[in-house]
C-alpha cells in the first residue's frame, strides 16, 4: 500500500451466515485527507461497508486494511457516528462527550481540556450541563460528533447521521461539518441518501449498486475547498448533482423488484 | 380553580363521600349486626385505646418489612447481574425462581419456622421471597434491554466487560430497577403482615401487626381490628413514598416519566 491510502479493499465480500452477499468484490482505496460519501438504494451494504472498516463486523473474504493493519486492530484512530445520536440519556452533554476518553482511562482534568474544545468545534460549549433530552434533533447530533472527534480521530465514519433532520438543520450541518474538518485532518467516509449532501461534502462519491452491493460508479467532484452556502448555488455543484442523481436512477430499478424473475413469486 | 387546590379538594372530596357512605351502612344495618363496620369514630377511638400496642406492632412489622425488602434488593439485584450474563443461565435458573415465587406464603411459614425459629428471622425471610421476585425479573430485563447501538458504541471503545456493565448496563437498568423497587415496596408490608400471622411471634417485641390482628380477631376487637388495618396502610405508603422519592433522585434528570408535558 502507499503511504497515502488510509483504507483499503481488496476483493471484499461480506455475507451474514449462509444469507446471501451484502458485498461482493468490493475494491477500493481511500487516501488520507479524501471525503468520500456512499450513495445507493436500501441493501447495497453502504452502512456494512462502514462497519466493516469500523471491525464491529469481519470480513467474509478478501483483503481489508485499516492503515495497514486489519480492521479493529487500530480502534483509536477511528471513530463511528450513528444514524441515531445514541447518547447516554443519563449523562450531561459534557459527561456525554468525556465517555470515550474515560473509557480509556484518561484523567479527568485532560478530559475537560478535550470536551471543551470539541463542544466549541460543534458550538455547544454553552449547553454542557443539559441532558440530552433537553436538546432538538441537531443539538444532539452535534454533541455525537463531538464525542467522535474526542479521540482525535484520523478517520470518521459517518452512517446517515443527518437523515433523520429536516432540511435546514442538515445543510447547516453539513456547513458546520465541513468547517469542523478545516481544523481536523481526517477522512471521512459518509453515508447518506441525499444526493445533494453526497455531493456538497465529498470530494469522491461512490455510487453503489445493490444484489449485491458493489461499486458502481466513482464520481469526482473536484470543487474547491472551503465549500460554502454559496456552493449550493453554483452551475458546477448543479451539474455533478444532477450528473450523480442520473447514475444512481440508472441503478434504482433492479432494487425496487424491477427484476421480471421475480415478479412470479 | 388552580390545579393544585383541586388536587387537594377532590380527593377530600371523595374521602367524605366514603365516610358518608360508610355511616350509611353503619346505621342501615340491624343494631345487633352493627359491630360488622364499626364507625370511623369509633376506629380512631380503638387507635387511642390501642396506641401502645399498635406502635410496638407496628415498629416489629416495620423492621420485618424493610429487612426482608433489603435482603430482596441486595440478593436480586446480584442475582439480576449473574443472570443476565447468558440466555441458558436465565434458562436454567428461571424455573426455580418461579417455583419459589408460585409457593403460597401460608404454605412456605411453617417450613420457615422449622428452620429459622417464629419471629423476626422468619418473617424478615418470608417478606424477603415475595418482594424478591419481582425485583429480579424486572432488574433483569433491564440489564439485557440495553440500547443495541450504545452497546455497540462500547464495543467501538474498547471498553472492558466491567465498564460495559457500570458505566453502561447498570445506569440503563434503572428504570426497571425502580419499576421492580415499587412493586417489591407495595408487597413487602403485605408480606410481613402475613408471614406473622403465619410465623409470627409474641417473644421478643410482641409481635408485628399481622400477630396483633390474629389476638384482636379472636378477642372479637372489630374496631382494634380496622386500626391495624389502617395502620397496615400507613406502613406501606411511607415505604411507598421513600421509593418514589430514590426513583425521582435517580431518574427526574433523564428519563422519560419524568418529562414535564406541560411545558
Amino acid at each position: 500500500m502507499s503511504v497515502m491510502s488510509i483504507v483499503e479493499f481488496r476483493d471484499v465480500a461480506k455475507r451474514f451466515g449462509d444469507g446471501p452477499f451484502v458485498l461482493d468484490r468490493f475494491s477500493f482505496t481511500a487516501h488520507r485527507g479524501d471525503f468520500i460519501s456512499l450513495i445507493g438504494p436500501s441493501g447495497c451494504g453502504k452502512s456494512t461497508a462502514l462497519r466493516l472498516i469500523a471491525g464491529l463486523s469481519p470480513v467474509t473474504s478478501g483483503a481489508l486494511t485499516v492503515e495497514g493493519v486489519p480492521p479493529g486492530a487500530n480502534a483509536a484512530n477511528l471513530a463511528f457516528v450513528f444514524q441515531e445520536p445514541t447518547l447516554l440519556p443519563w449523562l450531561n452533554v459534557a459527561k456525554n462527550v468525556e465517555i470515550p476518553q474515560q473509557l480509556r482511562g484518561i484523567p479527568a482534568a485532560k478530559r475537560a481540556v478535550t470536551r471543551q474544545r470539541v463542544l466549541d468545534l460543534v458550538r455547544l460549549g454553552e449547553k454542557s450541563a443539559a441532558y440530552p433530552r433537553q436538546l432538538s434533533g441537531g443539538q444532539k447530533m452535534r454533541v455525537s460528533i463531538a464525542r467522535a472527534l474526542a479521540l482525535a480521530p484520523k478517520l470518521l465514519l459517518l452512517d446517515e447521521p443527518f437523515g433523520a433532520l429536516d432540511e435546514m438543520t442538515r445543510e447547516h450541518l453539513n456547513e458546520e461539518l465541513l468547517t469542523i474538518r478545516e481544523q481536523e485532518a481526517w477522512t471521512a467516509f459518509f453515508v447518506t441518501h441525499s444526493v445533494a449532501e453526497a455531493v456538497f461534502l465529498a470530494n469522491r462519491v461512490l455510487i453503489m449498486a445493490a444484489n449485491p452491493g458493489r461499486i458502481h460508479t466513482e464520481v469526482t467532484v473536484d470543487l474547491p475547498y472551503p465549500r460554502t452556502a454559496e456552493t449550493r448555488l453554483s452551475r458546477a455543484y448543479h451539474e455533478i448533482v444532477a450528473d450523480v442523481s442520473r447514475i444512481l436512477r440508472s441503478v434504482q430499478p433492479t432494487a425496487v423488484g424491477g427484476d421480471p424473475n421475480r415478479a412470479s413469486r | 380553580m388552580s390545579r393544585a387546590l383541586l388536587q387537594i379538594l377532590l380527593p377530600a372530596a371523595a374521602g367524605a363521600f366514603v365516610i358518608a357512605v360508610w355511616y350509611g351502612i353503619h346505621f342501615y344495618l340491624d343494631e345487633e349486626m352493627r359491630f360488622l363496620l364499626p364507625t370511623p369514630a369509633a376506629v380512631i377511638e380503638a387507635l387511642q385505646i390501642n396506641s401502645d400496642s399498635l406502635a410496638r406492632a407496628a415498629w416489629s412489622t416495620t423492621k420485618g418489612a424493610t429487612l426482608g425488602f433489603s435482603l430482596a434488593v441486595v440478593v436480586s439485584s446480584f442475582l439480576a447481574l449473574v443472570l443476565s450474563t447468558s440466555p441458558l443461565v436465565r434458562t436454567s435458573l428461571y424455573p426455580y425462581l418461579m417455583a419459589l415465587q408460585m409457593t403460597p406464603l401460608p404454605i412456605l411459614a411453617p417450613i420457615c419456622v422449622i428452620w429459622v425459629g417464629a419471629g423476626l428471622k422468619s418473617v424478615t425471610l418470608l417478606t424477603f421471597v415475595i418482594a424478591f421476585f419481582p425485583l429480579v425479573v424486572n432488574t433483569t430485563q433491564g440489564l439485557i434491554s440495553t440500547d443495541r447501538n450504545l452497546v455497540e458504541l462500547f464495543r467501538l471503545y474498547r471498553a472492558t466487560r466491567w465498564q460495559q456493565l457500570f458505566v453502561l448496563r447498570v445506569p440503563a437498568a434503572l428504570p426497571y430497577f425502580f419499576t421492580g423497587l415499587r412493586i417489591a415496596a407495595t408487597l413487602s408490608p403485605i408480606g410481613a403482615v402475613v408471614a406473622e400471622m403465619n410465623a409470627g411471634s409474641s417473644a421478643g417485641d410482641g409481635g408485628g401487626l399481622g400477630f396483633q390482628a390474629v389476638i384482636y380477631s379472636s378477642q372479637a376487637k372489630y374496631p382494634a381490628l380496622f386500626a391495624t388495618a389502617a395502620v397496615t396502610c400507613v406502613l406501606g405508603f411511607i415505604l411507598n413514598a421513600a421509593v418514589l422519592y430514590l426513583a425521582w433522585l435517580a431518574l427526574r434528570h433523564w428519563h422519560d416519566s419524568y418529562e414535564r408535558t406541560d411545558r
